[in-house]
Formats: structure tokens, sequence, C-alpha cells
């Protein structure tokens, strides 16, 4: 199967240093995946688990005081790394090939200008078109989402919570590109609406053809919506396969719990809440990061971070205690003298 | 058998529209509803964004009057506590939770100060001792305790944290009702259930009525005893929540039992997959 995102060990620490201290926060910490083409790929995780700055890292709209110190980054429409693109070849690529629908489309939209405004700001310097072919575009590309070509003169409070979340769809949908990136499109929608979103999201991304990474911390959503799902845990992938198998065995305690929480109607059994917080990316826990919660922590557990392992096709988890086939990262120690190294680099910039 | 609240035909209505094309909307139409003080419930509320749960809440918290009906609190008309005695008095016995826990603190000032002020108004905690001894006590009952939160901006504290501590306050004065509207859509899946259980615990073992507003069908019919189901403004179904939600009625329930997403969907909207599983294990 064609590859369309590959993600090899990416990552990307937020930077600080004030007064001569520094401090690190590692958002984002040795991650690889891949995305295939025409594949909707869900991440899931609590909020500050580091989905979001790893969304920003592959979408490129990343801003100090987070960077990237490693890793890279290969989309198959590009020729090279994400990140040795200059600022042109960026902006080009952004809309055209690579698009994004943003959590709460409220902030997409400019509160003070109509909306055919932000389309003509997002999209029609991409479109090769003059104003009348791209806005006969737009209305068809409008209708097609079962939105009127009357939105277009409406500003954004006109609308209603579920419309909005359309239009900031067509938004980035509007371009036909290979790759959109979905961050929590649906969390601030009431259930009906938000199912009727979510078919649209899946219409278009059928119709267009593209590949997806969607991130949403409610796993029912991904049932419905992603073909392989990936776990995040402060900054790092646990656990990662096809949605179904991931949702009927999982395999990490993390994953577990998140599973056998959901409430469900027709189900009265108790339902537990792990004790304790997710670790502060600032001074996360030596060794596997999940073990100050986990009801199964071992000696190990606390010495050294366990690796992503692929036990079965597709089928990778980060924990010593589902198989014996988990080492421990081999890198831990380097990586993080390379880190220092780099760091003092960016520093001197 | 003592009526804790009852609500009687409330109406309340908004004008919309600039001064010549006025148009009355009613965003609470003709409801009526009771809890009894005898037997500690949790009521929930359920409805889509605009069905009015949030001036439902605002009505019975007393910040906004009914345009028709009345609220008896304890048999008293609500809209009658005039003048701060009164009214510190009516908060007193019911509290409200908010929805999103980063939003109802003041960023800029501390979290500690919001427990230390509720139990100076509502529990007459005249000295610092007193206070202390107040928060930490309601602190204890939400599984936190105050040298977690004291001197901590919100900013500090996880939004499971922050709830929790909204709750605790919530608790310092001992109520009688709670009114929490939406308190678990702006928290995480995996803490959801924490509060949700903290509010079973508060019914069980505080004896406090809880008013749950909420769109979450799944959390409601884990933990409540009666629901309402409101549609516009408008009561369409309401009843003990296993019956209503496991066999719904109406047309409006049954599309919002039907809207929900389930774990179970995986099968349906992965069919290839799923057949793809089947043969590899066949094979």
């Amino acid at each position: 199967m064609d590859v369309a995102l590959s993600v090899q060990n990416l990552r990307s620490y937020y930077l600080m240093g004030y007064f001569g201290i520094e401090r690190e926060v590692r958002a984002v910490d040795d991650i690889t995946l891949s995305v295939k083409k025409k594949e909707i790929y869900g991440i899931a995780g609590e909020s500050s688990c580091g989905k979001s700055s790893f969304i920003k890292t592959i979408a490129a709209a990343i801003r100090p005081p987070l960077r990237v110190l490693g890793g890279s980054i290969k989309y198959n429409f590009l020729d090279r790394d994400l990140y040795d693109l200059d600022e042109k070849a960026l902006a080009d690529m952004r809309w055209k090939h690579l698009s994004y629908i943003l959590q709460g489309s409220m902030n997409v939209l400019n509160p003070v200008r109509r909306v055919r405004e932000s389309f003509k700001d997002f999209a029609f310097p991409h479109m090769q078109l003059d104003q009348m072919q791209f806005f006969d575009v737009v209305n068809r590309h409008l209708e097609r989402l079962h939105l009127s070509p009357s939105v277009l003169t409406a500003f954004p409070h006109e609308l209603s919570g579920g419309m909005r979340q359309r239009v900031a769809i067509a938004l980035a949908t509007v371009c036909r590109p290979e790759f959109i990136i979905a961050d929590e499109p649906t969390t601030a929608l009431d259930v009906v609406v938000q199912k009727d979103v979510l078919a649209l999201i899946l219409e278009m991304q059928r119709e267009i053809g593209s590949s997806m990474i969607f991130v949403t911390h409610d796993l029912t959503v991904h049932a419905n919506i992603s073909n392989r799902l990936g776990i995040m845990y402060a900054g790092r992938l646990i656990e990662e396969g096809p949605t179904r198998d991931i949702l009927r065995e999982p395999m990490h305690p993390y994953t577990q719990h998140l599973v056998a929480s959901l409430p469900r109607i027709g189900d009265l059994t108790p339902k537990n809440a792990l004790s304790g917080a997710p670790p502060s990316l600032a001074e996360p826990p030596p060794g596997c990061r999940f073990h100050p919660r986990c009801p199964l922590a071992m000696d190990i557990c606390r010495q050294a971070h366990p690796e992503l392992t692929t036990l079965a096709p597709d089928r990778r988890v980060a924990c010593y205690a589902v198989s014996p086939l988990v080492k421990p990262a081999a890198d831990t120690a380097a990586a993080r003298k390379a880190t220092k190294a780099e760091k003092s680099a960016t520093f001197l910039q | 058998m003592t009526t804790l609240l009852s609500v009687e035909h409330v109406t309340r209505t908004f004008a919309t529209g600039g001064l010549l094309g006025r148009i009355q909307f009613a965003a609470i139409d003709d409801i009526s509803f009771s809890l009894e003080s005898a037997r500690p419930e949790i009521f929930a509320i359920i409805g889509e964004s605009g069905s009015g749960k949030t001036t439902l809440a605002r009505m019975i918290l007393n910040t906004l009057a009914p345009s028709q009906g009345t609220i008896r609190f304890l048999g008293e008309d609500i809209s009658r506590f005039r003048g701060r005695r009164n009214r510190l008095q009516f908060m007193q016995k019911v509290q409200p939770i908010f929805q999103n826990p980063s939003e109802a603190f003041n960023p800029l000032k501390r979290v500690d100060r919001y427990l230390f002020a509720s139990a100076y108004h509502f529990a007459g905690c005249r000295t610092r001792a007193g206070r202390q001894a107040a928060a930490d006590d309601a602190l204890k009952k939400v599984g936190l305790s105050l040298a977690e939160v004291k001197r901590r901006f919100p900013h500090e504290l996880s939004g499971g944290q922050l709830q929790r501590t909204a709750i605790a306050r919530a608790l310092i004065s001992s109520p009688t009702l709670i009114v929490a509207d939406e308190p678990v859509s702006m928290v995480d899946a995996s803490l959801r259930m924490s509060i949700v259980n903290l509010f079973k615990n508060l019914r069980d073992e505080l004896k406090v009525s809880i008013i749950y507003i909420t769109h979450d069908l799944a959390t409601a019919y884990y933990i409540s005893d009666r629901v309402l189901i409101m549609q516009r403004g408008k009561v369409v179904e309401a009843g003990p929540a296993r019956e209503v939600l496991s066999s719904p009625r109406h047309p409006y329930t049954i599309l919002l039992r039907e809207s929900i997403l389930s774990l179970d969907d995986v099968d349906n909207a992965h069919p290839d997959s799923a057949a793809r599983e089947d043969k590899k294990t066949a094979s």
C-alpha cells in the first residue's frame, strides 16, 4: 500500500530559557508512524498529551518555543522533508495539498468578516481561477455539503455551530487536498449534529480520495470514522492498530482503561476512573510514562521506557506487561545527549 | 413528604429582532416538574444546543426571572427572595456547577480564594482556620485536599482537578440542591467518569439532589434516576431514566438515542476490515 505520510522518530519540544534557566517540555517524543493513502488515521489521547503539538509539527505550523529537534516528516506529494522546504514552497503546499479542519470553527472564521472573505483568503490564491469561476466552484462545493450558497454572505455569528463546522469543512476541502488534518472537529457539537458532521467528513474524504489524520479524545467517534487508531499518552505513541482490533482487544493498560470506562446505554456496571493525573511533560516520570497510574507496573517500567514494538502485522504496542517481546528503547540515553547538543545549537542561532 | 423544588408551568420568552419586527421567542415553554426532598435523586435534563437547558438552569438558580409561572423552593416562591440576606440563604441551599471549569474561575485569581469566600459567606466561618478547615473538608469529599489546591492559579490545575474543585466549592455550604450545567462536556473522556461517579456519591452519601443538565445520553443513563427530554423549550418526554432511554417513545428521543455513537459501531463502520479479519482467522 502506498504511504501518504511517514513520520520517523519525530521529536518536537517546547524549549524555553529564561534568565539562564532552561526548561523543556517534551510534547512530542520519538513518534514514528505512517499514514497510508486514502486512509483515516485516528489519534486518541487526553488533553495535554501532545496531540495538538504533534499536529502542528506535521503541518509545519510551529512557532517558537515549540521546535523540532529530530526526526523526519515525509509526504508523498513532496520530494523533500517537510522542514527542508522554504516559506514559499510551504505556502504553495498548504491548502492545495495539505489542509486542516480545526477545533472550534468559530476561531477559524473571522468574526467581523463575511464567510466569503474567508474563502477568498484561504482558497482563492491556490485555485488559479478568476473570481467568477472561483465562486462557481465554491457554490457547487457548498451544495454538496448541504449548505445553501447564502452562507457566503453571512457573518459567522449568524450561523449555528453545526453550520459553522460545515463551513470549516467546506473551506478545508474546496481545493481537494491530498491530505487533511482534522483536530477535534466535532467536540463542541451536540450528538445529533455530531453524527451529521461525521457523515459529511467521511463522504468528502471518500469523494476526494484524500488521506486524513483525525484527532479526538472520544473513542466512540473513532469507532465510526477511523481505519487505524494510534493512542497517545504523555507525548508518546503507546499503541497502534486497526480501530476495530484496538477497541475490541486493547492491549496497553491505558487503552484498556479508556475502552472500559465508556458508559453505554443498557449497561449499569460501575465504571471506575483511573486514579492520578496525567504527568507533566516538563518533568515526565522516568521509564514508562504511564507507570505511576498503571495497575500492572513492574520494576522495569520505572527504569526504561518500552519501545513501540510490532507484535502482529499492523499492531504495535509499548508495554512490558503485554508481551516479553517488548524491549526497552535503546536510544534513550543517546537521544537525550543528541538533544542537548542540538538544543545548544538552536540556542546559539 | 415535602417538595424540595417545584417548577410550575414556567415560561420564559426573549424578544429578538429590531424595534419594528419584534418577535417573542419562547426559550422555555410551559415546563413543570418537581423534586422531593425525602428522596435525593439525580434528575437529568437532556436536550440539544438551543433547547433551553441553560435558561431553565438560570431560572432555578434565581438569576433569571420566569416570564410566567412560578418556581418554588421548599414551598416558597423564589422570586420573593429579595435582599441580600434572603438571597444568601437561598444560595446556601442551591449551588451551581458550570460547564467549563477553566472559564468558571478567574484566571488571575487563586483558586482557593473561591473556596474561602464560599466558606465565609455560606458556612459562616469567620476565622481563617475555620475557612481552611471547611475548604479542606469539602475538598476531601471530592478526593482532593487543600494542600493540592492552596495558592494555585487555575492554569496550574488539570481540567479534572478544577472541575472537582468547583464541585467542592459548591459543597462547602452543604446545599440540598446542586444545579450542574453540562459539568462533564469539557472534561476528557478518561476523567469524565471520575466526575460522574462523584455525583453518584454525593447523592448516596451526602443526600444532595442534583439537576444534571447534559446532552450526553450515555452518562445520563448511567447515573440519573429520572430524565426530562427537551426540544426547543418544550418537554417531549419525561420519566424514569432507564425506561425512557432504553425504550424511547417520542420521535425526538428516538433520534437522540440513534445519534449516540457507540463503540459497537466499529463493526458497521468497517465492514471490510471486519470481513478481512474473519478471512484472516479462517485461513
